[in-house]
């Protein structure tokens, strides 16, 4: 049989679907050892135990100072920025997207425009950013409308031009106006392509959030970890990153749940 | 003048002529079967009737308007395939018929209520009433081409256009689409072209049945000349003309 089409049974899916993790986790437990045998007090690989120890204290422990848990009020803090950045990029995306994608005269006057500007490098605008706009919240929500907005607004453009013309011209010979085509027959079928734009800017909207953070901030997840940086609090960070990690995993579930709730219409199709 | 009247249509596309000199007049509650080689231009004629393109030279008039910019409530259309929308359900599809036309494209409150009714006795009358609330993508072939005839009507267009409508359908659904739309025809008559590749379909359902091919052929440039309407048959009576036909002497042959 071809190399190809040789697929794994059910047991060998799930044991080669876990495998890359633990070997990971392996490789980490083997280093961190052998560091700790040479050196007790290294920092670089902290034992998973330290970890744990460590992850405990960061989610349930307040800090002396402010008598707050510093771990969820950087989530709240990121997750706000975050929530605001994206938020303003999709209702922006949507309506660019329709008038793009629907109005020619639109189109030949932003397609061009909105592909240069998607070639800009986010973080090279960072510095104007908190010039512009200070150091505030503002500057860090900006960069990351910056960051996926011109991208997320190509991706649902290009989605509405892809709308069968026969759909479009039914509508059309129906009396609908240009008002009632997008809005019931081309924002509907663009909400699911929509969340799937989400999905993909995540990454990215992540990265711009922690880039602002690092930079200029007092609070939040991304300032944390480069605050905690200078002492080689391997243990802190790693907590981060990986409560990071299960944020953007959970965002990524939710979205892909939302998108077969609501949408039952596309799913109909597969 | 006739119902629906298109004179002297050129339409060519990046220079390359597609339609020439197409001449035709139709009367009112006409079914006009339109047959002719793949890519001979059948689906450019129906997209001029549509008005969704303007001819190079010509002009097409319903009941002696002026040549529509745009396609408009006046016409109906029914292509092979995305005729029906697939976010709505199947009633939804129906009133969508009635209230893209609104502001809004809704209706609210007791209007809303009302068209709801209304959609419903026609998705019994077109046999749909079972899968009401269910989404196109869920029904089969016959039933979608259905239901975007129903949505197309629901919209009281003057003319109906029909561009391969039971082209993607097996052969049974096929028939019964024959009868279901005889039967609508027969209940309110109405102006219709269908475009077929099926020339047994044309002249089963058609008053007439036109035949689109190029009168001229150079064979060094198989592109240099459009189609026209070199055939005009009389598809009454099962297509038997001469139980019908008026001999004329001494005039030359009309089409
Ligand atoms: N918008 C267009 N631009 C350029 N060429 C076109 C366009 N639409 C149709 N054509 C060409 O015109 C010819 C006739 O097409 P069409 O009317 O779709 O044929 P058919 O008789 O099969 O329906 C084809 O050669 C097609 O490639
Ligand atoms: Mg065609």
């Amino acid at each position: 049989m071809r190399f190809i089409n040789r697929r794994p049974g059910l047991a060998l899916g799930v044991f080669l679907a876990a495998l890359p993790f633990v070997a990971v986790l392996v490789a980490y437990i083997i280093g961190s050892q052998m560091r700790l045998a040479e050196n007790p007090s290294d920092k670089l690989l902290p034992a998973p135990a330290t970890i744990a120890q460590t992850a405990e204290r960061l989610f349930t422990t307040p800090d002396k100072r402010s008598g707050r848990i510093l771990l969820w009020h950087d989530t709240a803090a990121s997750l706000i920025r975050l929530a605001l950045g994206v938020g303003i990029s999709a209702v922006l995306a949507v309506i660019f997207g329709l008038l793009i994608g629907l109005q020619p005269h639109m189109r030949a006057a932003f397609s061009g425009f909105v592909s240069v500007v998607s070639m800009i490098p986010p973080l090279a605008m960072l510095p104007i950013l908190f010039i512009v706009f200070g150091l505030g919240e503002t500057s860090k929500v900006v960069l990351i409308v910056v960051g996926i907005l011109p991208f997320m607004i190509r991706d649902l453009s290009q989605r509405v031009i892809e709308i069968p013309r026969e759909m479009i011209v039914k509508a059309e010979t129906l009396g609908a106006s240009s008002g009632v085509i997008a809005l019931r027959v081309a924002l509907p079928q663009l909400l699911p392509r929509l969340i799937q734009a989400l999905r993909l800017s995540l990454g990215p909207a992540w990265l711009f959030l922690i880039a602002a953070e690092a930079i200029a901030a007092d609070q939040g997840l991304g300032y944390r970890i480069f605050l905690v940086r200078r002492y080689l609090a391997m243990d802190v960070i790693l907590t981060y990153v990986a409560w990071i990690t299960a944020l953007a995993f959970a965002m990524d579930l939710m979205l892909r749940w939302l998108s077969r709730r609501a949408f039952p219409w596309s799913e109909a199709a597969l | 003048m006739s119902f629906v009247s298109a004179q002297n249509i050129f339409q060519s596309y990046d220079g390359r002529p597609i339609l020439e000199r197409v001449n035709l007049e139709v009367d009112e509650g006409e079914f006009i079967s339109i047959v002719g080689a793949s890519g001979c231009g059948k689906s450019t004629f129906l997209r001029l009737l549509l008005a969704q393109e303007q001819p190079s030279r010509g002009a097409i008039r319903i009941g002696g308007a002026v040549p529509a910019a745009e396609p408009g409530p006046d016409r109906g259309v029914v292509f092979q395939k995305y005729s029906v929308f697939p976010h709505m359900s199947v009633r939804e599809n129906i009133i969508a018929g009635e209230s893209f036309r609104r502001p809004l494209g809704r209706f609210f409150g007791a209007a809303k209520k009302a068209a709801r009714a209304r959609a419903d006795a026609t998705l019994e009358r077109i046999g749909l009433g079972h899968v009401a609330d269910a989404y196109p993508a869920t029904l089969s072939g016959g039933m979608q081409q259905r239901l975007a005839i129903g949505q197309a009507l629901a919209a009281k267009p003057r003319i109906l256009l029909l561009d391969e409508p039971f082209g993607a359908l097996d052969p049974g659904t096929r028939l019964a689409m024959h009868d279901f739309l005889t039967e609508l025809r027969a209940a309110a008559p109405m102006t219709v072209f269908m475009v077929t590749h099926d020339l047994a379909e044309g002249f089963k359902l058609g008053d007439r049945v036109l035949v689109f091919d190029k009168p001229r052929w150079d064979p060094h440039d198989p592109g240099a000349y459009g189609a026209t309407i070199t055939y005009d048959f009389d598809a009454r009576d099962d297509g038997i003309p001469f139980q019908t036909i008026k001999e004329v002497a001494n005039v030359p042959d009309q089409t």
